[in-house]
C-alpha cells in the first residue's frame, strides 16, 4: 500500500488576474493512500470542485504539483491521465446506448471487441444494470443513470476515481441507499477515490478521511471521528454537526495532559494534548449538544435558564441561557430524564471525555 | 372506453369549453377566415392558374416540366444554388458558433453582432456590395482578375458567395443555440475517458449537433432558394426560379407559366420546411432553452484555435468590407466613372426618393402592430386553449414561413385583383394589399414571439401575485405585462425590420400609388445607378437600426432581466 499514491503539493489555482484575481485553491497539500476514499468537504465556493478538476486535468494548476503513483501529471491533458470522473449531472452521452456509454473509453483505448464486451458486461453486473444495455440514457431513472456513469468510469480501471457530488441529483431516500452502495463497491474494487460533496452526512458515512476546505484553504484533514470529536478550529467545529462555544481561560495545568478550565468562574477538568496550552490562555470550549447534562439547580455549579424546550419524540431540545450565551442541549430518550420547562433554572454539566478546547477565535 | 369513444368525449368536452366562451369562438372563426383568405386562397390561385393555359384547364404545364428547358433549367439551377449556399453557409455558421461557444476567443459580443448583422439588413445589399467590389467597375476587380484571370461576378459563383454571406448568419444563430445547449460536461466526460480533442469532436460534439446542422442547412436552403433580391441583381445568365417567375409575369404577361415556375419553387422549400420541422426537430438531443450551460473549454490546442479564429476574423472582415463598400460607394458621383466625393446622392435621395421612404414607413408601421397582436393571439390560442382545429391553425400559420415570397406575391395579385365569393373587395393597387401581405408573411415571427412570451409565464407566478393581494388588473400590469413585453417588442422589432426590407413578394403588389424603398433600390441597381442604390440602402439600414434601438430601449425600460426572443427558430 503506497501512502503517497495521490499527492497534491502546494497546489494553487488563481482565476482571473490583477484586481479581479480570485484564489480558488490556496496552497493546499493532500496525500491520499492507495485504496483510500477521501472526501473534499466544504461550503460552496470553498475550492473543492476546482481541486477535483485539477486532479482530472480540466483545470491547470497556477502553481504546485499533482502526482499519481509517483508520476508527475500536473500538466498532462485529461485524456492521458489515469483518472476518470463521475460527473454531477452524470454527463451520459444522449446519442449512445447504455452499453455504448460504458464501452466508450475502452473503445478509445482500442481494446478488442470481445474484451470490450466482456468487461462492459462484467461491470454492468457489478453495478446492477443487467438487461439495460440497449436502452438510451433518457429511458433510465435517475438512479440508473447514476450507475451508468459510475460503471463508465470504473470500467476504465483508473488509478484514481473522481466523484463530483454524484448523489446531488437523486432524491433523499435514494441518496442514502446509493451512498452505501458506492462505499461497498469502492471497498470491494479497492479503488483510490476522491469524492467531492457539500453534504457532511455523506462525507461522514463514506470516507476513510475527510478534507475540510474553506475559502480555498484546508481547515482540517482527518477521519470522520477526528473531525467531529477533535475539530482543529472554530470553522470545522461549527461546520460539522452542531456545536456550542463557551469562552474561558486556562486556570492551571494540573498535569502534562490535563488542564483546569475556568468558565464563568466555574472550574472544569479537561484532557488535552501535552504542551498545547499555557496558563492564563484565552480558549473556546467546544461542546456538542448531546454532551451536556441538565439537572435541577444546585449551588456551586454552572447554572443557566431554560429559554425554550421542544419535545421531538426521540429527544428533547433545550435552548439554555448561560452567562449571556445561548447554548443548545439535546437529551436523548426524554422519558428517562427529568423534563424542564421554559423559565426554570438548571445546573449544566458536561460529559468530560467529549469536551474539546480550541485557542480563542472570534465568532465569524 | 374505446379509442373512438374517448376521442368523441374529448371533442364534446372541447365543444362545451368553447360554448362557454362565445367571444373566443368568434375570434377563432375570424382567424380561420383570415388564414383561409390571406394564406390558403392565394396559394390555391397560383396552383389553379398553373393548370390553366389559354383559358382552358390543361395539365400541359406539368407534363412539360421535364421536357421544356425554361422549366427544368431554372429548377435545377435553383436547387444547385440552394444546396451550395446551404452547405457553405452551414459550414461557416458552425465554425463561427464553435469559436464563440467553445473557445476563449476575445470580443465574443463583437463577433456575434457582426455575424448577425446581415440578418437585419436588406438581403440584396450584399449583392449590391458584391457588384461594387467585384463587378465590371468593381474596386477589387483589377486585383482579383490579375490573380484568377477573367471572371464575372454575375452567375452561380457570385450568387453562392452572396447568399452565403446573406443567410449564413441564420445557420450561425441556429448552431450557436445548439452548441450552447450541449453540456460541456459531455465533452469533458469523453476526454476524461481518454478521447483526444479530435475524437471528442467526432464522437460527441458532432453527433449531438447533427440535428442542428440539418436544421441550419435546411433553413439556409429555403432562404437562398426562395431569395429574389440577390439573384435579381446578380444571376446574369444563370436563371433561377424566383427571377424567372417574376420575369414571366411582369415581362411576358404569362401568368400560367409564371405560376408553374412558382409552384416548382414551392415544392422543394415546403418539403425542406417539413423535414426540418417534423423530422429533424424530433431527432434533437438538446433542447435549446436560451440558457447557457457553462464554461468554454479552457485548455485548447493551437491547431484548433488558429483555424477557428482565422475563420472568424476572415468572415467578420468580409462583412465589414461589404457593408463598408456600400458606405464608400454612396459618396461617389457616378460609380465606375467619376469617383469624386459628393453628398449629391443623399440630396437626390431625399428629393426623388422621399415618397418611397414614406410609403415604406407607412405600410410597415401599419402592418407591424397587427402582425404582433395577431401573432400573440394565435400563440395564445395554440398554447393555452383547446379547440377543434388547433393543430390546423398552427400548421397553416407556420406554413407561410416556408412559402417563397415569389409564390405569395403571385398569389396575391391573382386572388385580390377581382372580387370573389369569399372576399368581396378588390385590393390590387391599394396600400391594403401591401399591408395584408406584410402581416401574413411576417406572421410566423409574431407567433414565435408570442409563444416565447407565453412560455415565460408560469401560471403560478400570476397566482402568487393574486395570492399576495393584487387584483387581476394589477397582476396583469405588474406581472404579466412586464414578462410578456420584452418578447413581444422584440417580435415587433423584427417584424418591422422584415417589413421594411421585404422585396420578393412585395414587388408583385406595388403600384404607382404605393411604391416602396426596396423596390426603388432594385430599380436603381437595374439602371446601374449603384451610388444612388448604395445611398438608399444605407438609409434603409439606418432606419432599421434606429427602430431596433428604440425597441431595445423600450424593452430595457419595461422588463428588466426578462429574456428577449431569438430571431430564428
Amino acid at each position: 500500500m503506497r501512502q503517497d499514491y495521490l499527492v497534491l503539493k502546494n497546489l494553487v489555482k488563481v482565476f482571473g488576474s490583477g484586481e479581479n484575481a480570485f484564489r480558488a485553491v490556496d496552497n493546499i497539500d493532500i496525500e491520499v493512500q492507495e485504496g483510500e476514499l477521501v472526501t473534499l468537504l466544504g461550503p460552496s465556493g470553498c475550492g473543492k470542485t476546482t481541486t477535483l478538476r485539477m486532479i482530472s486535468g480540466f483545470e491547470l494548476p497556477t502553481a504546485g504539483e499533482i502526482r499519481i503513483d509517483g508520476e508527475d501529471v500536473s500538466t498532462t491533458p485529461p485524456n492521458q491521465r489515469p483518472t476518470t470522473m463521475v460527473f454531477q449531472n452524470y454527463a451520459l452521452f444522449p446519442h449512445l446506448t447504455v452499453f455504448e456509454n460504458i464501452a466508450y473509453g475502452l473503445k478509445i483505448r482500442r481494446e478488442s471487441t470481445e474484451n470490450i464486451r466482456a468487461q462492459t458486461e462484467k461491470i454492468m453486473q457489478l453495478v446492477g444494470l443487467e438487461g439495460l444495455a440497449e436502452r438510451s440514457p433518457a429511458q433510465l431513472s435517475g438512479g440508473q443513470q447514476q450507475r451508468v456513469s459510475l460503471a463508465r468510469s470504473l470500467v476504465m480501471e483508473p488509478k484514481v476515481l473522481l466523484l463530483d457530488e454524484p448523489l446531488s441529483n437523486l432524491d433523499a431516500k435514494l441518496r442514502v441507499s446509493t451512498r452505501l452502495e458506492i462505499r461497498k463497491l469502492q471497498q470491494r474494487v479497492g479503488i483510490t477515490s476522491v469524492y467531492v460533496t457539500h453534504d457532511q452526512e455523506e462525507a461522514m458515512t463514506l470516507s476513510d478521511r475527510v478534507v475540510i476546505m474553506h475559502k480555498g484553504k484546508i481547515m482540517q484533514i482527518g477521519s470522520p471521528q477526528e473531525i467531529y470529536a477533535k475539530p482543529a478550529n472554530r470553522f470545522v467545529a461549527d461546520f460539522i454537526g452542531k456545536a456550542n462555544f463557551l469562552e474561558g481561560h486556562v486556570g492551571s495545568l494540573t498535569s502534562d495532559n490535563e488542564i483546569l478550565l475556568d468558565i464563568v468562574g466555574k472550574k472544569f477538568q479537561v484532557l488535552v494534548e501535552p504542551g498545547s496550552f499555557s496558563e492564563g490562555q484565552r480558549v473556546l470550549l467546544v461542546v456538542r449538544p448531546e454532551s451536556i447534562k441538565l439537572e435541577p439547580k444546585r449551588p456551586d455549579a454552572l447554572t443557566g435558564t431554560v429559554h425554550e424546550a421542544v419535545y421531538l419524540g426521540s429527544q428533547m431540545v433545550y435552548e439554555v441561557e448561560v452567562a449571556e450565551d445561548i447554548i443548545t442541549v439535546e437529551i436523548a430518550n426524554p422519558q428517562e430524564h427529568m423534563v424542564f420547562k421554559a423559565g426554570e433554572e438548571v445546573t449544566i454539566s458536561f460529559l468530560e471525555k467529549s469536551l474539546h478546547i480550541l485557542p480563542y477565535e472570534e465568532a465569524p | 372506453m374505446t379509442e373512438a369513444n374517448r376521442k368523441r368525449q374529448e371533442i364534446i368536452g372541447n365543444l362545451r369549453l368553447i360554448w362557454k366562451e362565445p367571444l373566443l369562438l368568434v375570434f377563432i372563426i375570424a382567424i380561420f377566415y383570415f388564414l383561409l383568405i390571406f394564406v390558403i386562397f392565394p396559394l390555391f390561385m397560383v396552383f389553379k392558374s398553373s393548370l390553366i393555359v389559354d383559358k382552358q384547364f390543361d395539365f400541359s404545364n406539368y407534363l412539360a416540366i421535364f421536357s421544356k428547358r425554361y422549366y427544368f433549367q431554372p429548377f435545377i439551377n435553383s436547387m444547385i444554388l440552394g444546396v451550395l449556399a446551404a452547405t457553405a453557409g452551414t459550414i461557416l455558421g458552425f465554425v463561427f458558433a464553435y469559436a464563440i461557444t467553445r473557445t476563449p476567443i476575445p470580443f465574443k459580443r463583437f463577433f456575434r453582432m457582426t455575424a448577425t448583422f446581415p440578418i437585419i439588413s436588406p438581403p440584396f445589399v450584399v449583392a449590391l456590395a458584391a457588384i461594387l467590389l467585384f463587378g465590371r467597375a468593381g474596386s477589387l476587380t483589377p486585383v482579383l482578375s490579375r490573380i484568377i484571370g477573367e471572371y464575372s461576378i454575375y452567375g452561380l459563383g457570385g450568387l453562392v458567395l452572396v447568399e452565403t454571406i446573406a443567410y449564413g448568419p441564420i445557420a450561425f444563430l441556429v448552431l450557436y443555440g445548439v452548441l450552447q445547449a450541449i453540456d460541456p460536461a459531455l465533452e469533458e466526460a469523453a476526454m476524461d475517458l481518454g478521447a483526444s480533442r479530435a475524437r471528442v469532436f467526432a464522437t460527441v460534439t458532432l453527433p449531438l449537433s447533427v440535428p442542428g446542422i440539418a436544421s441550419a442547412w435546411l433553413l439556409v436552403f429555403i432562404e437562398s432558394m426562395a431569395d429574389f433580391g440577390n439573384p435579381m441583381i446578380l444571376s446574369g445568365n444563370f436563371r433561377v426560379l424566383s427571377v424567372q417567375a417574376f420575369l414571366q409575369i411582369t415581362g411576358m404577361y404569362d401568368i400560367s407559366r409564371g405560376s408553374t415556375l412558382a409552384i416548382l419553387l414551392l415544392l422543394p422549400t415546403v418539403t425542406a420546411f417539413f423535414i426540418q420541422k417534423y423530422w429533424v426537430a424530433r431527432k434533437s438531443y438538446v433542447t435549446v432553452t436560451g440558457q447557457p450551460t457553462g464554461a468554454t473549454i479552457q485548455r485548447l490546442e493551437w491547431y484548433i484555435k488558429l483555424p477557428t479564429y482565422a475563420a472568424c476574423f476572415f468572415f467578420t472582415g468580409i462583412v465589414f468590407l461589404f457593408y463598408g463598400m456600400v458606405i464608400w460607394g454612396s459618396f461617389q458621383k457616378l460609380w465606375g466613372v467619376d469617383a469624386t466625393f459628393t453628398l449629391h446622392n443623399y440630396v437626390e435621395m431625399f428629393q426623388v426618393g422621399k415618397g418611397y421612404i414614406f410609403d415604406s414607413l407607412k405600410v410597415s408601421t401599419w402592418a407591424t402592430p397587427i402582425t404582433g397582436l395577431l401573432g400573440m393571439f394565435i400563440a395564445f390560442l395554440v398554447i393555452r386553449k383547446k379547440f377543434i382545429g388547433r393543430t390546423t391553425m398552427e400548421f397553416v400559420s407556420m406554413l407561410t414561413f416556408a412559402v417563397p415570397g415569389t409564390v405569395v406575391g403571385i398569389g396575391y395579385i391573382l386572388a385580390f385583383n377581382q372580387k370573389s365569393a369569399l372576399f368581396p373587395f378588390v385590393l390590387t393597387g391599394t396600400a391594403w394589399i401591401i399591408v395584408t401581405l406584410l402581416i401574413f408573411r411576417n406572421m410566423p415571427v409574431g407567433i414565435r414571439a408570442g409563444i416565447a412570451a407565453l412560455q415565460q409565464i408560469d401560471p403560478s407566478i400570476e397566482e402568487a401575485s393574486t395570492d399576495l393581494g393584487a387584483d387581476s388588473s394589477k397582476t396583469f400590469r405588474k406581472i404579466t405585462l412586464p414578462m410578456i413585453a420584452p418578447a413581444f417588442f422584440s417580435g415587433l422589432a423584427f417584424s418591422f425590420v422584415k417589413a421594411m426590407t421585404a422585396i420578393s413578394a412585395i414587388i408583385f403588389v406595388v403600384s404607382g400609388d404605393w411604391n416602396l424603398i426596396t423596390v426603388a433600390i432594385l430599380g436603381f441597381v437595374d439602371n446601374s445607378q449603384y451610388a444612388q442604390a448604395a445611398a438608399m440602402s444605407l438609409l434603409l439600414i439606418v432606419i432599421v437600426l434606429i427602430a431596433l434601438s428604440i425597441i431595445q430601449l423600450l424593452v430595457g425600460r419595461i422588463g428588466k432581466g426578462a429574456r428577449t426572443v431569438s430571431i430564428v427558430d
